[in-house]
């Protein structure tokens, strides 16, 4: 388990709670420490309530836990809100002279500490810096050096001037030093800094620069939380690089404009969440039929309906696989870590357009909303390859062309895999329908043809079976009896839930999956446990569904769908009673 | 292909299952002869065909061509056109297609202004489905699902185009096959979104919108004094529920297309086999 610090600064939504918190993660990163940061949205009492916590280690940290050591409270409610996590010993960062701050009720055994956030701001220039002053007063608290702030706050504020990044240096060493002469306490801790440079990126950002990187020109979406980071990060960047992101009028525009530029040739992407991937299933079988390359991003939220727009939820699975009328053709992969959701990204464009259908790669809201610490070396872009498929240009038109010298965009190739001529390609027009087509392109209703298309597109998915690696990432001890199961973001919180379970003497073998569809046959690995559990949040358990269909063997559940996602500690519990439970290990 | 393009190389050998005399034979004459005399040929253009009698036409004409879900052909044409820009794109469907299901993009696309066409095959009727009424049927039209007629206005398409900002709106009608085919010409040369709605008669279903009435009814606006860049003008006609207008109706003489705005020239296909230069600056930011 790595040696961490668990802080948060909480309050109202509007009190600049995200940037501040930004500010602070970016120090530690800088400072050579790792961060996993995560946000509080909504409330369990009303709405206005936002926090931004960091667990920061010098060792990986890839979940969040449930502990807070150090909480800038800037209303009574963040208390309130984090009870659960605040510990005997916590310490509670507040301003006292705020008129609604004054009779706060500080729990036993916590550090009240009162700082003059505003006072202490307006004698730095302007009391918008009280959330600096905050900054400065943990940094007090958990031994941070202050200097590490400033190249943060240079970043969060340079372009507003020399001046203001004074400033806010300023008040960052006056809450430092308040605490320092007014508390002449040791509170135990010494954030130590390390040579290491580490980027700091969210799930949504690690999409968008993936989707750079495998050459995508075209992003169409509609804004929706968790999503729309992806489109804000493209939108700019993705110009520097020859493309365009379109804001369309909703998400069936979004998915059709995409599709026009992946049919004319461009990769193609749009990234949207449930909602959205609702109205987008009615083209996902046209783009499926017309065997047109397509990556279509779900980073799945809370539902049905508008469900929890900011909460953590894993409930789509079914939907991706299974949504619109029809059999329909398609690829669904799950990045599980931030960083593979970069390269996830990166393979979803190179499958699209390997097999010629869309690749639903689907994240979630606990991978979007988190900052996390890498080394750079793991975004290495030499390493990105571009695999286009079959597209033939002028020079090998010909041997595609039928005996009246037409263009079969349809073809029934031995491997299901047609060739594609982007339109401008002389002798290379042909048309395609959402109809049922024959080898050109056009609708028929002849029953020969339709079972040759049918055939011809499940054998596109036999042949990426065959040549493509469905892999799953593998943690824990491989002998061990007992087999843990999930797929997409859960992997970091148990990853992490190892250590605290191998502390309990319990051995567990974690099998982490990326792959959907196509997947892993997991049934060796199910044969070989004596017990097997699927981790997932969702109610229904619609992965655990999956094994249990692959293996014929019936799986133990953990299912979360409270909204938020796993903390490492808490799995790791739900773990250990699980095998308490479990008729295997109690016979 | 060879530069003498004529226009029955855009013909595909696939014969239309249309009913004789159907209107959509003139209106695809039309686009047709249009494409070949701007200059395109098959291989550098892209039709986008919607759902209904008329989105057949995707498999009558012979080009690039999707034939896509009912009512979402306009954000088709609009990706394939930024994406490579040297295309020729024309959208065609029905009114159906487009003022009812695909209402929605109409509006937006007119308001995008992406430099392609757009040709609609108004029949007042939904063809395909065998005669129910669609948006732009009279009132009082009586169908199978309208027994005492809609009991609510039209739309009024150019309106709608004219207040989404439209650029270029016109009106032809399918048997007036010269007429019709300068018109649709007019809208591929204009520099933006080129909005031609064309009276093609539905023989089979509608008995009222028929050849005889828009003959009949029909104003030829090239007859008149008509300043097509006069926005007054153009919105009296436009809001005239009395005439049937045939012509360039309003045209805006600056109109700078989407693309152009936008700075997109080059086809986004062509890609690096890596990761493109320049991206491991992407890496840095996140220090
Ligand atoms: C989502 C969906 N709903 C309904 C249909 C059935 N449908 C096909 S064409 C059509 C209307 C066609 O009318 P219009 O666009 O005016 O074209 P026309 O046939 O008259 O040329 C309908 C309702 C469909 N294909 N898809
Ligand atoms: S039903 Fe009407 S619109 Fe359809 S082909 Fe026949 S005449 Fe044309």
């Amino acid at each position: 388990m790595p040696e961490d610090l668990n802080w948060a600064i909480g309050g109202e939504a509007g009190d600049g709670i995200d940037s501040t918190g930004k500010i602070f993660a970016q120090a530690l990163s800088r400072a050579g420490r790792h961060v996993f940061t995560s946000k509080d949205f909504a409330s369990r009492i009303r709405g206005g309530y936002t926090a931004y916590k960091v667990r920061t280690s010098v060792d990986r940290v890839d979940s969040v836990v449930d502990r807070l050591d150090i909480l800038i409270a800037l209303t009574e409610r963040t208390i309130d809100e984090n009870l659960d996590e605040l510990h005997d010993g916590s310490v509670i960062i507040y301003d006292d002279e705020r008129t609604t701050m004054q009779d706060v009720n500080i729990p036993e055994g916590m550090i009240g500490l009162p700082v003059p956030l505003k006072r202490l701001a307006e004698e730095a220039g302007g009391a918008i810096m009280r959330n600096v002053v905050a900054l400065g007063a943990a940094c007090a608290v958990a031994g941070f050096p202050i200097e590490n702030l400033d190249e943060a706050l240079e970043k969060r504020f340079g372009d507003k001037g020399r001046a203001i990044v004074e400033n806010n240096e300023e008040a960052a060493r006056l809450g430092q030093e308040y605490v320092a002469e007014e508390y002449d306490y040791d509170f135990g801790y010494e954030l130590e800094c390390t040579d290491a440079d580490y980027v700091l990126l969210n799930g949504d950002e690690a999409i968008g620069m993936g989707a750079i990187a495998a050459g995508c020109r075209f992003y169409a979406g509609y804004p929706i939380t968790p999503a729309t980071d992806v489109m804000e990060y493209l939108t700019g960047r993705i110009d520097q690089f020859g493309g365009k992101v379109v804001q369309a009028e909703d998400e069936l525009a979004a998915i059709n404009m995409a599709l026009g530029a992946a049919r004319a040739g461009a990769r193609a992407m749009t990234a949207t969440s449930g909602p959205g991937i609702d109205l987008m299933t009615e083209t996902f079988g046209l783009v499926a039929t017309s065997e047109t390359p397509l990556v279509i991003c779900d980073v799945m939220r809370s539902g049905p309906s508008t469900g929890m727009p900011t909460k953590q939820e894993q409930g789509d699975l079914d939907q991706l696989l299974y949504g619109g009328h029809g059999e329909v053709p398609r690829f669904v992969v799950a990045p599980t870590t931030i960083a593979e959701c970069f390269w996830k990204t990166v393979e979803a464009f190179n499958l699209a357009e390997k097999y010629q259908l869309p690749v639903y790669l689907t994240s979630d809201l606990s991978l979007a909303v988190t900052e996390q610490t890498f080394p750079p070396e793991e975004f290495d872009m030499d390493a990105v390859e571009v695999d286009r498929g079959k597209v033939v240009d002028e020079s090998g038109i010909e041997s595609w062309l039928d005996d009246k010298g037409r263009f079969q965009p349809h073809y029934p190739a031995e491997d299901g895999i047609s060739p594609r001529a982007f339109p401008g390609t002389t002798d290379g027009a042909h048309m395609t329908t959402g109809l049922e087509h024959d080898s050109l392109g056009r609708r028929t209703e002849d029953a020969e043809v339709r079972v040759e298309q049918v055939d011809k597109r499940a054998r596109k998915v036999e042949t990426a079976r065959r040549e493509e690696t469905w892999d799953y990432r593998e943690f824990g001890d491989p002998d061990a009896d007992t087999l843990v199961l999930s797929w997409g973001s859960n992997e970091g919180a148990m990853r992490e839930a190892l250590a605290f379970l191998d502390e309990k003497g319990i051995d567990v073998r974690f099998v982490s999956v990326p792959y959907l569809y196509p997947r892993p046959d997991l049934t060796p690995e199910v044969d070989d446990a004596e017990t097997v559990i699927v981790v997932e949040c969702n109610a229904t358990g619609q992965f655990a569904d999956l094994v249990e269909h692959d293996t014929l063997t019936r799986v133990e559940r953990v299912n979360k769908y409270t909204g938020v996602r796993f903390k490492a500690d808490e799995l790791a519990s739900e773990i250990e009673q699980k095998l308490a439970e479990s008729p295997e290990v109690q016979a | 292909m060879s530069s003498e393009v004529r226009f029955t190389d855009f013909k595909s050998d696939k014969q239309p299952t249309w009913c004789p005399g159907c209107g959509d034979f003139g209106t695809m004459n039309g686009m047709m002869k249009a494409l070949a005399e701007t200059g395109n040929d098959p291989d550098n253009t892209f039709i986008v065909a919607g759902i209904g009698c008329s989105g057949k036409i995707g498999t009558y004409m012979h080009s690039y061509a999707l034939h896509g879900v009912h009512g979402r052909a306009l954000p088709v044409g609009i990706g394939v056109k930024l994406a490579n820009p040297d295309l020729e794109v024309m959208v065609a469907g029905g009114d159906g297609d487009g003022y009812s299901i695909g209402a929605g993009h109409f509006i937006h696309a007119v308001r995008r202004n992406v430099d392609m066409t757009y040709v609609v095959m108004d029949n007042r009727i939904y063809g395909l489905t065998k005669g129910q009424a669609s948006p732009t049927s009279r009132e009082d039209f009586q169908t199978a699902t309208t027994p005492k007629g809609p009991n609510q206005p039209p739309v009024n398409p150019l309106a709608l185009a004219l207040a989404a900002g439209g650029t270029f709106i016109a009106q032809s009608f399918s048997s007036d096959s010269q007429r019709h085919t300068e018109l649709v010409k007019r809208a591929i040369e204009h520099d933006g979104f080129g909005f031609v709605n064309v009276y093609s008669p539905c023989v089979t279903f509608n008995n009222v919108d028929t050849y005889d009435y828009f003959r009949d009814s029909i104003v030829d606006l090239s007859e008149t004094d008509h300043d097509p860049t006069d926005y007054d003008d153009a919105k009296r006609k436009i809001l005239d529920l009395d005439k049937e207008y045939m012509g360039v109706i309003y045209q805006h003489d600056e109109s700078v297309p989407y693309g152009r705005r936008e700075g997109l020239s080059e086809s986004m296909a062509d890609i690096p086999d890596g990761a493109p230069d320049g991206a491991t600056d992407l890496v840095r930011e996140f220090y």
